[in-house]
């Protein structure tokens, strides 16, 4: 446990490095205008449903409040800043959504990649406002479902907690890359066979997001053991560890 | 087994930061995924990347917006983080004690 503990603030300060994030947003331009409008349409339900559960769940429970205050940030400083990977030589970004899907619910999660991912739009050159929507639905929805889905498998087949938000963070992590890549393939891949088009980029990701996942399911992992350390009351209010205490 | 794992991550992270901050000074460019994944195949595909509506990648102006983003984010994360970890914890046990 100690360890773990050292574990956080060093992956926390990982972060820290400020260099401009060079990763997996689909950058301004590339998604023709059908496909743009599309993905927007495709996102906009969830990030609704999600404005309205938060609104529903911080009336119920003010503590709500915080988590999302802490996990929002964790999602919005893990989306925008590269981590190097030596073996592949090039930068990339874990998600954070499959973290964010386990604390505050996957719809609140969308919600959460949906105003990072502006922000860095807005201010920081990373992604774009007109591929917000196919950002949105690629890491916003499918990271934070995947992971969330991901999780929940994870306690069915028995798994411990640690080892179910592993899972959780490694799925959240590949299934948003293999959303980037759809929507890529989706859009451009014209005469080209499609599924030929989405598995070379899906595979050329992956020497730079395998390392990436595994690091990002650890610190899932991590962050899910301490809260059962230190506030396990907060895992029975999610319904992770048996029923609410009375 | 969880011991090892949380080893080989530490050690991963030791080796990242080490060379994310070595690879400054010798190569000052590592290229992200956006760009030997998402741009290159955008371009072969016949739709590169156009630059940002508001595009503050000028000179030191990104690099500025980066770590003041960060220092933003740590920020928010923290203050929350002492609300439900250091704060939070205290309150059930006071209110407890009532």
């Amino acid at each position: 446990m100690t360890k773990l503990r050292n574990f956080l603030p060093l992956c926390a300060g990982l972060l820290l490095i400020p260099r401009p994030a060079h990763a997996m947003h689909i950058s301004e331009g590339i998604l023709p205008p059908g496909w743009a409008i599309f993905w927007f349409v495709m996102a906009a339900p969830f990030v609704a449903w999600g404005v309205r559960q938060i609104t529903q769940r911080k009336q119920a429970d003010p503590s709500y409040i915080p988590l999302i205050g802490i996990f929002g940030a964790a999602v919005f400083v893990f989306s925008c800043f590269p981590i190097p990977v030596p073996v592949a030589g090039s930068t990339a970004h874990p998600a954070g959504t499959g973290m964010a899907a386990i604390f505050l619910g996957p719809f609140a999660s969308v919600v959460v990649a949906f105003i990072s991912l502006l922000l860095q739009a807005l201010f920081l050159a990373h992604g774009g406002l007109t591929t917000l929507g196919g950002n949105t639905f690629s890491m916003g929805v499918m990271g934070s479902f995947s992971g969330y889905g991901a999780f929940r498998l994870g306690r069915l087949l028995r798994l411990n907690l640690f080892w179910s938000a592993f899972l959780a963070g490694v799925t959240a992590d590949l299934v948003t890359y293999f959303g980037t890549s759809l929507e890529m393939s989706l859009a451009l891949h014209g005469t080209q066979p499609f599924l030929s088009v989405l598995a070379q980029i899906f595979l050329a990701f992956m020497p730079t997001q395998i390392p990436l996942s595994i690091l990002e399911g650890a610190v899932t992992g991590g962050m899910i053991v301490y809260v059962q350390k230190h506030r396990p009351d907060i895992l029975r209010k999610l319904k992770v560890l048996g029923e609410v205490a009375k | 087994m969880r011991r090892s794992l949380v080893a080989l991550s530490m050690l991963l992270s030791l080796f990242t930061a080490a060379v994310a901050t070595g690879q400054e000074e010798e190569k000052p460019k590592w290229p992200g995924v956006d760009e030997t994944v998402v741009g290159k195949y955008a371009e072969e595909l016949g739709r590169p990347a156009r630059d940002p509506y508001i595009n503050t990648d000028q000179g030191d102006l990104l690099l500025f917006l980066f770590a003041l983003a960060g220092a933003a984010g740590g920020f928010v994360m923290g203050y929350y983080w002492h609300k439900v970890f250091v704060a939070g914890k205290r309150e059930p046990e006071t209110k407890d004690r009532e």
